[in-house]
Formats: structure tokens, C-alpha cells, sequence
């Protein structure tokens, strides 16, 4: 049964996380709300995971507050897909009914399908191929019926071939309805993918446009270094 | 013939005693081994995934009771069973039954200490992905459990050469009775101290070749585990 209440929009006031000496994020404001995807864009170490982390409720703010929907805590309809994720010890379609709330062999051989790994269902997960791993988790998390899908890096480890694998999934996701949140410091992926685009740097949302404007002509100086390959440190 | 070759010539030619003594002591050990992780295991787990006031007394503790001496084991059970003890009226002393007891509390620190260790290595790699998943507390400790269960087949392993390999546990609460609680160890003690080696080097042989098959046998099923599993 779908739980009544939506996750969505995942509205950010004045967030900061201060860990020991470091503001890893401050003074965030966002909200994401249904509709295109939106890609964090930004060099490593700028926030991005961070970001996620706290819009999946894995991480509480020192500062500011989140809501999910208008409440204070995270929902059932929030999915997320880790950079390096972890396989359960148990075949691929057994991950996969790991994440569904009642045995349903249809469905998981429906996301099995749409992974691209209905061939690979009995295969112990952990001996998949890092792509293959990628696709399960996202599979996986989609077996959670979201209504938001947050995705860190999710090709930052992949040779092409899998990465375009990862993303044509991504976008038939975005296509059903689904908000993805997508965290990448690769820009081709970022034009490839974006509906628009969260520039972050040392911790700060510094620009957050449409996706054709921010490539077209960034607003901020640091998106623009950005863009040109220099290093914004 | 040498006291070698008589040993030999028991364990090879199926002496019945030999082997009625080699029986109970499998059949202790294995059931202590088997009440311990009941116990255990989830108390482990449990541990490894739940903070509280005074955790890390508790954890402290619990691995250093893996060193509990056998013979303080035996004595505490032993005080408990004896006849002017709080559960004397059981008649459990000088039983097996009362040897399974007191094995399973010298081994179930073990067992604890040690899945709380793998338990609490797995859930830090497995912390975020069970997180975002949105699983509750009891379906965590199952499935790390679950995931951790080559390692833990190794920590029961662990327990079990433990028990096996004790004698002064047993020696005290069971009473070393002849057909009746009289186990390898405790029977290697009686016949060396009377000078009757066959036997004892007969049944060290046996134990010795037991506790090397148990660990390739741990050693096998956990490769085995991991080839098929990854």
C-alpha cells in the first residue's frame, strides 16, 4: 500500500554542518521539488555528498532546519544510491527483494529487467562487475518505489561503456515521474543528464539555474573557473 | 608392545571404551558450543549496534571473560548445582547435562566478544546502504548476521576447540565418572596420573587429530563461502 504523505519538496533553511573544526556545508537553502533533475555540480570535497546525505536524513544538521514534505523527518518515499555501494552476501534478485516490502518475484525480475541483469538474477552480487554492481544498487533502490532518488557519483568509478548504461537507467527513471537528485563533479555528465544544475563550492550553493543557462553562461566567477577546468579551490 | 603402539592399536582397532569417552565428549561440546550461540550471537550483534550508558565497561568485560579460567567456570557452576546451592534441587551435579551448562558460560564470552567484533566491522560498511534502506533494528542484527556468516562459522569454530580442549570445567562439575562424565580430557588427566598411558595417549591423539579437522573444516567452509558467495 502507498504510504499517504510525500517526501517531496525537501525544502533546506539555513543548513550547515559543522564537523569539529570544518563547516563541511553552510547557510544552504534549497529546495527540490518534483520536476526535472537536478545535478550537484562541483569540484570534490565541495559538499555535494554531504548535501545528499542530509537530504536522505543520514546526517542531522548542527545548523538550520530540513522538512520532507512540510515534516521534520525523512519518509518512506526517499531512495539513494551510494557511490561505492554495498552488496548484500546473496545473489543479485535476492538484493533486490532485500528492498521490497513483501515478496514480489514479478517485480524483482521487473527491475532485474530494467537493470539490464535479468540474465545475472541467480549470480552471487558481490562477484558482479563494478557496472553490474552500480545497475543492482540502483535497482535496488528503486525497488523502494521513490519519490525522489538521490544518486552520489554513481558512474565516478566506471569506464564509459557501464557509465552510459548507468544513465540511459537514469534517464527512463526521470522520464516515469521520479525526482533525481544527482550528485557528479563530471560535467559532460552534468549537461548530459541536467534539467538544472546546484554549483557548490567549499561547502556554499553559489549558483543553482537551469542547466542550458548555467553552461550557456554561468552567473558566478567560481562556476566559471569551474567550467573552464580551472581548479576552484 | 610400547605404550605408542597399544595407544595406537585402541584408536585404530575401535576400542569401545576409547571411543564411548571421545562420544560424550563431542556430544558436551558441541551441545555447549550450540547453547552458547543462541545466547551469544544475537547478544553480540546487539552489542555491536546499540550504544547505551557504560557500553564500553560492558564490551571491555565481555572480551575479557574469553580468558576465564576453566577451573573459576567450573567452581561457580559447581557452587550454583551443589546441594546447598540456590539450584541444588535440580541434581544437576556430576551430569552432563550440568557439563554442557558450565562449557556453554565458558564459551559463550567468546562467541560474544568475537561477533561483536565482525559485527561491528560489518556495520560500519554496511551503516549508510541499511540506513537508506529504512531497515529497523531487528532486521539489521539478522542481516549482519547473515552477511557476517563465514566469519562467525570461524568464531563458533573458535568456541568449540575451546570447550573441547578444557578440563577443568568439566573435571569440577562432572566429576570425571567413570561412562558417566568422563570425557577426553578429564580421562587423559586420570590415566596419566595413574601412570596408564595407552589410553591417554590414545585419546590425545584423537583429540589432537579432532581439533585439526574442525579448523580445516572452518578453514574449507569458509573458502568454499566465499568462492561461491564472493
Amino acid at each position: 500500500m502507498r504510504a499517504p504523505t510525500s517526501d517531496l519538496p525537501v525544502a533546506f533553511d539555513k543548513v550547515a554542518l559543522r564537523i569539529g573544526e570544518v563547516n563541511v556545508v553552510r547557510e544552504l537553502n534549497l529546495t527540490l521539488a518534483t520536476g526535472s533533475t537536478t545535478v550537484l555540480l562541483g569540484p570534490n570535497g565541495s559538499g555535494k555528498s554531504t548535501l545528499l546525505r542530509l537530504a536522505m536524513g543520514l546526517v542531522a544538521p548542527t545548523a538550520g532546519g530540513i522538512t520532507w514534505g512540510g515534516r521534520g523527518t525523512p519518509g518512506e518515499r526517499l531512495a539513494m544510491m551510494f557511490q561505492r555501494p554495498v552488496m548484500l552476501r546473496r545473489t543479485a534478485a535476492a538484493n533486490i527483494a532485500y528492498a521490497l516490502p513483501t515478496r514480489d518475484d514479478a517485480r524483482v525480475f521487473e527491475l532485474l529487467q530494467q537493470g539490464g541483469l535479468a540474465d545475472l538474477a541467480d549470480r552471487p552480487a558481490r562477484r558482479l562487475s563494478g557496472g553490474e554492481q552500480q545497475r543492482l544498487a540502483l535497482a535496488r533502490a528503486l525497488a523502494r518505489d521513490p519519490e525522489i532518488l538521490f544518486l552520489d557519483e554513481p558512474t565516478a568509478s566506471l569506464d564509459p561503456a557501464a557509465t552510459k548504461s548507468v544513465e540511459d537507467i537514469v534517464r527512463v527513471v526521470a522520464a516515469s515521474g521520479v525526482k533525481i537528485v544527482m550528485a557528479t563533479h563530471d560535467i559532460g555528465q552534468a549537461r548530459r543528464l541536467a534539467g538544472d544544475i546546484v554549483f557548490l563550492a567549499r561547502g556554499r550553493l553559489v549558483e543553482h539555474t537551469l542547466a542550458h543557462r548555467f553552461f550557456a553562461s554561468p552567473a558566478t566567477p567560481e562556476a566559471a573557473a569551474f567550467l573552464r577546468g580551472d581548479l576552484v579551490i | 608392545m610400547t605404550d605408542g603402539a597399544s595407544a595406537l592399536q585402541l584408536v585404530l582397532g575401535g576400542d569401545p571404551t576409547l571411543y564411548a569417552i571421545v562420544g560424550l565428549s563431542l556430544y558436551v561440546s558441541l551441545s555447549a558450543v550450540v547453547l552458547a550461540a543462541i545466547v551469544a550471537l544475537p547478544l553480540g550483534a546487539l552489542l555491536a549496534l546499540t550504544s547505551f550508558p557504560g557500553r564500553t565497561f560492558f564490551v571491555v568485560v565481555v572480551n575479557a571473560f574469553m580468558g576465564l579460567p576453566p577451573v573459576v567456570v567450573g567452581l561457580a557452576v559447581y557452587l550454583l548445582l551443589s546441594r546447598s546451592g540456590p539450584l541444588g534441587s535440580l541434581g544437576l551435579l556430576f551430569t552432563a547435562k550440568a557439563m554442557i551448562v558450565a562449557q556453554a558460560l565458558l564459551v559463550m564470552p567468546i562467541i560474544a566478544a568475537l561477533t561483536r567484533q565482525t559485527v561491528e566491522d560489518l556495520w560500519a560498511e554496511y551503516r549508510d546502504e541499511l540506513t537508506a534502506l529504512r531497515v529497523t533494528p531487528a532486521r539489521r542484527v539478522v542481516t549482519l548476521i547473515w552477511d557476517a556468516r563465514f566469519s562467525l562459522v570461524t568464531t563458533l569454530l573458535a568456541g568449540f576447540g575451546r570447550a573441547a580442549a578444557e578440563v577443568g570445567t568439566v573435571m569440577i562439575v562432572g566429576g570425571n565418572i567413570d561412562g558417566f562424565t568422563r570425557t577426553m580430557t578429564t580421562a587423559i588427566a586420570l590415566e596419566t596420573s595413574k601412570g596408564d598411558l595407552p589410553l591417554a595417549m590414545g585419546l590425545g591423539l584423537v583429540l589432537i587429530t579432532l581439533i585439526v579437522a574442525v579448523n580445516a573444516l572452518a578453514w574449507g567452509a569458509r573458502r568454499v563461502g566465499e568462492l561461491r558467495t564472493g
